[in-house]
């Protein structure tokens, strides 16, 4: 009788897992199927890779730093210095391959705060409802009244321009669509019959928002998070090329490209590389995110 | 629900938000930078100086009564003085809005104007090259930075073509036109002062490009996939079935409804044009209100710093305002669903 029942529940759960790897493999499949979102995939290895080996792969490693080499200062893209170097003579790829770091940095710890306190909010929004949500999304609400950049310059200009400053007030002025997306969803599942069942079982709502609820919002807040690394990156390089974000001689790719404004009439070099790496790490996260968006079949703005 | 009542009702909500936007902005420009008297007396200052002056200021006073006083002080016009320019942050603030003003308007018209055939080309042609094409612009539009494209730009059209002038509203020696609506293209149209118009019109082109670019491409997508949702629609196999020109029916018919849904979308980009102009202006040496905001970042400047975050908090939930409204007038359904 035991051992029946046992390996019923086997079954019934290699059943499940069965079905999961199935879903999993469509969802793979679909994903390679777009073309873009492999491309995506495949420049964000790049950019990863990039990061993790700049040290052996920059051929000038040292020029990360505040060295000087007046000799060769400005030269135009060569084969010795693929994308020329800058008015002191650093060599501009091994600086922009350092600034990946930075970047992908600048996002994984913007989101990883946002996304915490966002979703959190937003469960708790969605779930408990009446006063505490009415509070939580008026605040939202405020929160969402002022462009992303504008508060996160208000902010760093209050807290003093550094990389962890700019990192905290970016996410402070992030977290709110994390929590409008969240709660938008909890409402409209809260009241699906496997909830009330969780609810019948005796969870309590700690149990059921986190157990329950949201392992059925990942999807949006994957392909969300996925889109947004992106324009963090953007909205960083936009706070360093006003010279708020990590000082020199940290070679962000925002500081790299206002350095490079000044001379656009003799040496268009110094500016045009650094923007388009920011374009690279945007544009693959951009396609990764599409394509997820897709496959998950989710819908966020 | 009668429109007034919508009007009414949808003002009524913008309320507790401009309300929580003033104590956000307090609690940033008051709380976290530390203390202001010491900042404005120094280290050397001595006990007395610091708490004398702190009495003069109301710091000695409640947060919550600080904020009253503040907030009475904003509405009245008392803006502070900026440490930068020693004026009046309000009056120095108006003196650049028109500036930026000119520079978001123009730049949402275009992107908009240009947004609508692509996106109705795109969505008509789904999954065909055009769509694909589109979708890949757009994705490199909402992907460059957007001072990076300006500076671009200014390489290849100024440096390169010398075709458009770098930077600024007018080039040197041209006077402005006199002021009216202090927006130089209209009012050098008002004192019929055409070549003022023309240099005046060239100084927008590639700012008003650089800001626009990430805008079009996204309303060009929200066209397209509102364009895909119409074609499914009863009311336009109906009017195939007529045997209407085709032109027609996605011109007038679908892409009513279609523009109808982008409305927000567009409304919000009003803001977030205006959050966004900081970085253009600063590469096309704008002389705008953003260009203002910068600067007083730069030098601490707090007073002007709190002003800029005032103004572009308010315009963009005004902004918000005026799309729900056009939104509700459009379609009364909207004003239905909030009973």
């Amino acid at each position: 009788m035991a051992t029946e029942n046992t390996e019923r529940i086997f079954d019934s759960n290699d059943t499940a897992r069965q079905e999961r790897i199935k879903q999993l493999k469509r969802g793979v499949q679909s994903f390679t199927q777009n073309k873009l979102s492999v491309i995506g995939l495949l420049m964000i290895l790049t950019l990863v890779f990039a990061a993790i080996f700049a040290p052996y792969i920059a051929p000038y490693p040292e020029d990360a730093g505040p060295g000087v080499n007046y000799d060769q200062a400005s030269q135009p893209p060569s084969l010795e210095h693929p994308m020329g170097t800058d008015t002191t003579g650093r060599d501009i790829f091994s600086r922009v391959l350092f600034g990946a770091r930075l970047s992908l940095l600048m996002g994984i710890v913007v989101l990883s705060i946002a996304i915490s306190i966002g979703v959190t909010l937003g469960l708790v929004a969605g779930y408990l409802g009446g006063k505490t949500n009415t509070v939580i999304m008026r605040t939202t609400d405020v929160f969402l009244a002022i462009p992303p950049t504008l508060l996160a310059m208000t902010v760093v200009a209050a807290t003093g321009a550094s990389l962890i400053n700019v990192m905290i007030a970016i996410a402070f002025s992030w977290w709110s669509w994390y929590t409008r997306l969240v709660q938008g969803e909890v409402l409209s599942i809260k009241e699906d019959e496997f909830i009330e069942s969780s609810r019948a079982l005796g969870s309590g709502w700690f149990r059921t928002t986190f157990k329950e609820i949201l392992p059925n919002v990942l999807s949006p807040i994957t392909v969300k998070a996925t889109l947004d690394m992106g324009f963090v990156i953007l909205v960083g390089a936009g706070l360093s090329f006003l010279g708020l974000g990590a000082q020199p001689p940290t070679p962000t790719w925002g500081a790299m490209i206002a350095q490079g404004r000044n001379y656009v009439t003799s040496f268009w070099w110094i500016a045009v590389f650094p923007g388009l790496a920011i374009s690279f790490a945007v544009l693959g996260f951009n396609f990764i995110g599409d394509g997820l968006r897709d496959v998950l079949d989710v819908e966020v703005n | 629900m009668s429109y007034v009542d919508y009007i009414v009702r949808r003002g009524f909500q913008s309320i507790p938000v401009v309300f929580g936007l003033s104590v956000l902005i307090f609690v940033i420009s008051r709380v976290i930078p530390g203390d202001p008297v010491r900042l404005a007396l120094g280290p050397q200052a001595s006990q007395q100086q610091v708490e004398k002056l702190r009495a003069e200021m109301g710091l000695d006073q409640p947060l919550p009564l600080q904020y009253v006083d503040w907030l009475a002080g904003v509405l009245q016009g008392d803006w502070g003085m900026s440490l930068r320019t020693n004026n009046n942050v309000l009056s120095d603030i108006v003196a650049r809005l028109p500036a930026t003003f000119e520079l978001v308007v123009v730049t949402l018209f275009f992107a908009v104007l240009l947004a609508i055939p692509f996106g109705v080309v795109a969505g008509t042609n789904k999954d065909r090259w055009q769509d694909h094409l589109s979708r890949i612009t757009a994705l490199f539009g909402v992907s460059m930075p957007r001072f990076w494209v300006a500076i671009v730009l200014q390489i290849i059209f100024v440096v390169s073509l010398g075709l458009l002038p770098l930077s600024g509203r007018l080039s040197d020696g041209v006077v402005p036109p006199p002021a009216v609506t202090h927006l130089f293209l209209v009012d050098s149209l008002i004192a019929g002062q055409f070549g003022t118009f023309v240099d005046a019109a060239k100084h927008l082109v590639l700012p008003a490009f650089a800001l626009g670019l990430a805008t079009l491409a996204q309303v060009m997508r929200l066209i397209r996939s509102d364009m895909i949702d119409e074609q499914r629609k009863d009311y336009v196999l109906a009017a195939r079935a007529y045997g209407l020109p085709n032109n027609l029916i996605e011109y007038k018919y679908m892409l009513r409804n279609a523009f109808t849904s982008s409305l927000t979308v567009i409304g919000l980009a009003f803001g977030f044009l205006l959050g966004n102009a900081f970085l253009v202006e600063i590469v096309f040496a704008w002389p705008g209100m953003a260009r203002y905001g910068v600067q007083a970042i730069l030098y601490q400047d707090f007073n002007s710093i709190v002003g800029i975050t005032i103004v572009v908090g308010v315009g963009f939930v005004s902004a918000n305002f005026v799309v729900d409204l056009l939104y509700g007038y459009i379609d009364p359904r909207v004003r239905l669903e909030e009973n």
